[in-house]
C-alpha cells in the first residue's frame, strides 16, 4: 500500500503486548513529578506519625491508667500514619487516570491501544504493584521505627508475636487496595477534582455523617467503611469485636471496593467516547 | 488508505455527522474542508477509534481501527495541539507511546530530529510554545512510520516558517506514497497543500474530488466578454447554446462555451471583441458558495443542528 522511505520499526511478538503496556504505563507514572511527590509525602507522614507515637507514648506511659495499659497496641499505634498515606495514595491512583483526561493524552493512549480494557488493566497492575511495594516498605519501616522509639516500661511489639506480622503486612495491603479503588473511581469520574473529592468523601465524609446518626443504624454500615477496615487490619488489639469485620474479611471488602470501581470504570471506558 | 462509509454520529439530539462517505487514497494529500463545527474533528476521532459511530463503518487499509494490532505503525494522528502532559519531557511522551506499539528507541530520536525538537527533547513540555507543541504532536504521528496520517488543523498557531514546513512535510509524506488526510477551515491553505478535497457542511458530504474539479464544478467558472456590440454578441452566443448574464454594465458573463468557441463565433460574424478572458473562481469562493447552499438546503431539516466543534 505504501512505499516507506523511513527505516522500518522494530517488530516483536504479540505475546509481548501485555508487558509492553505495563512498561508504557510505568514510563508514564515515573516520568511525572507528582508521583514522586506523593510517595515522598506518604513517607513523611507515615514515618513521622510512627516516630511521634513511639516517643510520646514512652514519655507519657506513667500517666496511662490500667485499662489504657491493658488495651495498648504498640503495633497499631505506630501504623496510624498509614491513615494519611491512604488519602495520599488515593491522589496518586486518581491522577494516573484523570491526568490523562485533563491533559488530553487519553486520546493518544487509546489510539495506541484501541482495546481499552487492557489500558485500565495495565494501569491497575502498575498502580497496584507500586502502591503495594511502597505500602509494605512504609508499613515495615514505620513499625520498626516506632518500636525502636518505644522505651520501657512501655511495651513494644515484635514481628514474631501473634498478629503482628499480619497487621504490618496489612498496612501495605490497605494502601495497594485503596490505590486501585482510587484508580477505578477516576476511570468513572474522569476529572481529578471530582475523583479526589469522591475518594475523600468515601473515606472521610461518609463515616463522619454516619456517626451523627443513631448507632443502631450506623454501626452495621461503619464496619464496612475503608478507614474502619484499615484500622482493624493494622491493629493487633481490637476493641469492640462485634462491631468490626475480621482483618481478613476487611481485606476482602476493600478488594471488592477496588474491583467494583475498576469494573464499572473499565466498562465505562470501553463504552464512552474518549 | 481510509474508507469511510455512511458514517453517522449523534450527540443527544444533535447530528454531528450524517451519512458521510468518502475515501482517502494513498499518495496524495486529501484536504478535509468545512466550516467550524461542521463535524471534521468528530469524523477524525471516529477514524481513530476514539468516538463510536452510531451508524456506518470506517476501514483503514481494509481493517477497522479496533482490529489493528499495532495501530501506531499503521495510522498516525495529530488531533489536538498540546494534548501532552505538561510535566513530562518530549522524549518521555514519545517513549511511552513507542513502548505500547513495540517501536524501537532510536525511532524516538529520529522523529525528534525530523521535527526539529532534538535540542529540547529532555525539557518539560509545559515550557513549550504552541508551535513546539504542534511539532511534538507531529512527531507522535510519525513515530510508528505509518502509511496513513491524519492531521487536524496542523498549521494552527504556527508562524509562517512553521506553516511552510508543515506544508512541505505533508506533500513529502504523500509523495512517499502515504495517505495524508488534513483538515482545515482555511481554504487558502488547502489550495496550496491538497490534491484532493473532501468538503463537508453540517456533517454531510458536499463534494469530493480533485481541487481543480472542485473549483470548476462549483462556482460556474465563466468567460468574460466585452466588445462594442454586446447585444449582437450575446445573441450570437446564445444561438450557439451559451447562457449569458450581464457582468457589470459593459461585459457579459458567458458560460457553456470556452474562449476558443466564443472567439470563433465572434470572428465568423465579424464582431469585434475587446476582452475574452476565462474567470476562475478561487477555492475560497467555491467553498463559500457551496457551504452557503448547504446551509440553506439543510436549514429546513429540523433534526439537524450545528454540532459544537472541539
Amino acid at each position: 500500500m505504501t512505499t516507506v522511505a523511513l527505516p522500518p520499526v522494530h517488530t516483536s511478538s504479540a505475546a509481548a503486548g501485555r508487558s509492553r503496556l505495563w512498561r508504557s504505563e510505568w514510563t508514564k507514572l515515573r516520568t511525572v513529578r507528582s508521583t514522586w511527590w506523593t510517595l515522598f509525602a506518604m513517607a513523611v507522614v507515615t514515618l513521622g506519625v510512627a516516630a511521634i507515637a513511639g516517643a510520646t507514648v514512652s514519655h507519657n506511659w506513667h500517666t496511662f491508667n490500667v485499662a489504657q495499659r491493658a488495651t495498648f497496641d504498640p503495633t497499631g499505634i505506630t501504623l496510624k500514619g498509614l491513615l494519611f498515606s491512604q488519602l495520599i495514595i488515593g491522589v496518586l491512583g486518581v491522577l494516573v487516570m484523570s491526568a490523562e483526561y485533563g491533559t488530553g493524552t487519553i486520546r493518544s493512549t487509546l489510539a495506541a491501544t484501541p482495546r481499552r480494557a487492557r489500558v485500565l488493566a495495565a494501569k491497575a497492575v502498575i498502580v497496584g504493584t507500586l502502591s503495594l511495594v511502597v505500602g509494605e516498605a512504609l508499613s515495615f519501616s514505620a513499625f520498626l521505627l516506632g518500636q525502636g522509639l518505644l522505651r520501657s516500661p512501655a511495651p513494644h511489639a515484635l514481628l514474631s508475636q501473634p498478629g503482628v506480622t499480619r497487621a504490618v503486612l496489612g498496612g501495605g495491603v490497605v494502601i495497594a487496595l485503596l490505590g486501585l479503588f482510587a484508580l477505578g473511581l477516576a476511570a468513572i469520574v474522569r476529572h481529578s477534582a471530582g475523583a479526589i473529592t469522591t475518594y475523600v468523601g468515601v473515606l472521610l465524609v461518609v463515616p463522619i455523617i454516619l456517626q451523627t446518626l443513631p448507632s443502631s443504624f450506623s454501626q452495621p454500615i461503619l464496619k464496612f467503611m475503608p478507614f474502619h477496615i484499615s484500622d482493624v487490619m493494622t491493629s493487633v488489639v481490637t476493641a469492640g469485636q462485634g462491631s468490626s469485620l475480621s482483618p481478613w474479611a476487611g481485606a476482602g471488602v476493600l478488594g471488592l471496593y477496588a474491583l467494583a470501581a475498576l469494573g464499572v470504570g473499565g466498562y465505562l471506558l470501553v463504552r464512552r467516547d474518549a | 488508505m481510509i474508507k469511510v462509509t455512511e458514517l453517522t454520529k449523534r450527540y443527544r439530539d444533535t447530528v454531528a455527522v450524517r451519512e458521510l462517505s468518502f475515501e482517502v487514497p494513498a499518495g496524495v494529500v486529501t484536504g478535509f474542508l468545512g466550516p467550524n463545527g461542521s463535524g471534521k474533528s468528530t469524523t477524525m476521532r471516529m477514524i481513530m477509534g476514539l468516538d463510536r459511530p452510531d451508524h456506518g463503518s470506517i476501514t483503514i487499509n481494509g481493517r477497522s481501527y479496533h482490529d489493528l494490532a499495532h495501530p501506531l505503525r499503521e495510522v498516525g494522528a495529530l488531533l489536538e495541539a498540546k494534548a501532552i502532559h505538561p510535566g513530562r519531557s518530549a522524549y518521555h511522551h514519545l517513549q511511552y507511546l513507542a513502548e505500547t506499539n513495540g517501536i524501537a528507541r532510536r525511532r524516538i530520536d529520529e522523529v525528534l530530529d525530523m521535527v526539529g525538537l532534538a535540542e529540547v527533547a529532555r525539557r518539560r513540555v509545559g515550557k513549550f510554545s504552541l508551535g513546539m507543541g504542534q511539532r511534538l504532536g507531529i512527531a507522535s504521528a510519525l513515530l510508528g512510520d505509518p502509511g496513513v496520517l491524519l492531521f487536524d488543523e496542523p498549521v494552527n498557531g504556527l508562524d509562517p516558517e512553521g506553516i511552510l514546513w508543515v506544508r512541505n512535510l505533508l506533500k513529502g509524506l504523500a509523495a512517499e506514497g502515504r495517505s495524508v488526510f488534513v483538515s482545515s477551515h482555511l481554504m487558502s491553505e488547502m489550495a496550496l497543500t491538497a490534491d484532493r478535497l473532501v468538503v463537508i457542511g453540517r456533517g454531510a458530504l458536499i463534494s469530493e474530488g480533485s481541487v481543480d474539479d472542485f473549483i470548476a464544478d462549483t462556482t460556474g467558472s465563466y468567460v468574460r466578454v466585452r466588445g462594442p456590440r454586446l447585444d449582437e454578441i450575446a445573441r450570437a452566443l446564445e444561438s450557439n447554446g451559451a447562457s449569458i448574464e450581464p457582468d457589470g454594465d459593459d461585459a457579459l458573463a458567458v458560460s457553456g462555451l470556452d474562449i476558443v468557441e466564443i472567439g470563433e463565433i465572434a470572428g465568423e460574424r465579424r464582431l469585434v471583441l475587446h476582452e475574452l478572458s476565462p474567470q476562475a473562481a478561487s477555492l475560497e469562493e467555491a467553498f463559500m458558495s457551496l457551504t452557503h447552499d448547504s446551509v440553506e438546503y439543510h436549514g429546513h431539516a429540523t433534526d439537524v443542528v450545528v454540532a459544537t466543534g472541539k
